[in-house]
């Protein structure tokens, strides 16, 4: 079995690249919703794209980095990464909103350090992907530890109580995602990667589950996502993500 | 119908508008966030001045992105407003008639706006490139060690808001 190397420089030219572009241009599926909601400011506004951020909000660098197994990276990942932040904000004019201690708050000035969240998986490639996440939507995200006697009714009054609070203050028409089962912290981790899914859930059971919950919240949302995963018999964690109408993200595959 | 006004506010203008009213703003605003916030209102009980006169002003919740080459100012749409709650009242005993934020309110904050005849309005969240093109210049006049943070004193034309909370304590959102 040979091993790919890859140096982790590369790490931070698509990290410079993709933080840029996610913040300057939408994905074209958010798009097409967005142009379905109809509300003329919004479409405006992502059509004016290329030029400077859609939202003033860049956002903490969410990177997300798929390592395939067979991929030897050389270098200081961590560092790798957030170099590649740090290029993005001065490059491409990113507001810089983080703070280096969350009771002391002194700016760090470059937007480092990313949230870096990496996972193992067959093959050797590594996926990045670049999810700026203002805090006018992460302020609204919410766990619930439900025992699983509340059962679906439980999490689907959680969600739309979540989802109330959140408009107007988080930028409406909001992506809803939710995670389901895991643990505490799985089920937040899963619900902000549902705010960015397309398309219903695989599962017949789920997909209908989004649906009804979207018809609760057509007014101000353009999607309702839920990621489940195993967990224990004395449990029912349930997280809600809120994504607002920036809904940014973009991948690349090295 | 769209209302126009211009800065500085005065009472007359403030009571002619109504919650649900959209309007457009020209003249001089202030940009203030949290940490800023919490600045200003440490010079008020220290009994010293603010670093602008805040006589009829209005105070935009808001940290721009940076001004690329070229352009005033980068993106500056509105942040979350009910952060800014704790600090709001004493803010407008000092002077400052008119706020622009998104979102929510906390009671105290209301009745303050009601009782000094202040306006809150609400700009489109989440489309600060779009609300970039109604300012016509920026700079920094307080705080500037805050970098986006900081106070910055923005001359808008046509700057497009509605009316969240009216100096009646009435509020209007289309998703409320």
């Amino acid at each position: 079995m040979s091993v790919r190397e890859m140096d982790a420089r590369r790490l931070t030219d698509a990290v410079a690249k993709l933080y840029v572009q996610a913040c300057l241009v939408l994905p074209e599926p958010v798009k097409a919703k967005l142009y379905a909601f109809g509300n003329p400011y919004i479409i405006e506004n992502f059509e004016r794209n290329g030029i400077i951020p859609l939202c003033q909000d860049t956002g903490m660098a969410a990177v997300y980095l798929e390592v395939g197994q067979d991929v030897h990276l050389t270098g200081d990942i961590p560092a790798a990464v957030d170099e590649g932040v740090r290029r993005a904000v001065k490059e491409g004019y990113l507001r810089s909103s983080i703070v280096a201690d969350p009771l002391r708050r002194q700016n760090t000035g470059d937007n480092t350090p990313a949230l870096l969240y990496t996972d193992l998986v067959p093959g050797d490639r590594v996926k990045v992907t670049v999810v700026p996440r203002g805090f006018g939507c992460e302020n609204k995200a919410r766990v619930a530890m439900l025992a699983p006697a509340d059962g679906v009714e439980g999490v689907k009054a959680f969600v739309l109580e979540t989802a109330k609070l959140a408009v107007p203050d988080a930028c409406p028409p909001v992506s809803i995602g939710v995670g389901l089962g895991g643990s505490f912290d799985r089920a937040a981790y899963l619900a902000k990667k549902a705010t960015l899914r397309d398309g219903p859930n695989p599962d017949p059971y789920y997909a209908q589950l989004e649906s009804a919950l979207y018809e609760q919240t057509k007014k101000f949302s353009f999607g309702v996502h839920i990621l489940a995963a195993p967990t224990h018999i004395a449990g029912l964690p349930c997280a809600v993500s809120i994504g607002c109408h920036s809904l940014r993200y973009a991948s690349e595959e090295l | 119908m769209e209302k126009h006004i211009t800065t500085p506010l005065t009472d007359e203008a403030i009571k002619g508008l109504r919650a649900g009213d959209e309007v457009r703003i020209t003249g001089v605003i202030y940009t203030a966030r949290d940490a800023a916030h919490k600045k200003l209102c440490e010079l008020l009980a220290a009994g010293q001045a603010l670093p602008f006169d805040p006589a009829g002003q209005i105070i935009y919740y808001t940290g721009p992105t940076p001004a690329p080459p070229g352009r005033p100012i980068g993106s500056c749409g509105p942040t979350t407003s009910y952060r800014m709650d704790k600090y709001t009242p004493a803010l407008l005993a000092a002077g400052i008639k008119g706020l622009i934020g998104k979102g929510r309110r906390g009671q105290a904050v209301l009745d303050a706006i009601r009782e000094r005849t202040c306006v809150y309005f609400s700009a489109e969240g989440g489309c600060g490139a779009l609300l970039a093109n109604y300012v016509k210049s920026c700079r920094v006049v307080a705080f500037p060690e805050l970098g986006t943070e900081a106070v910055h004193r923005l001359e808008v034309e046509n700057f497009p808001v509605s009316v969240f909370c009216d100096c009646l304590g009435e509020i209007y959102s289309p998703y409320l």
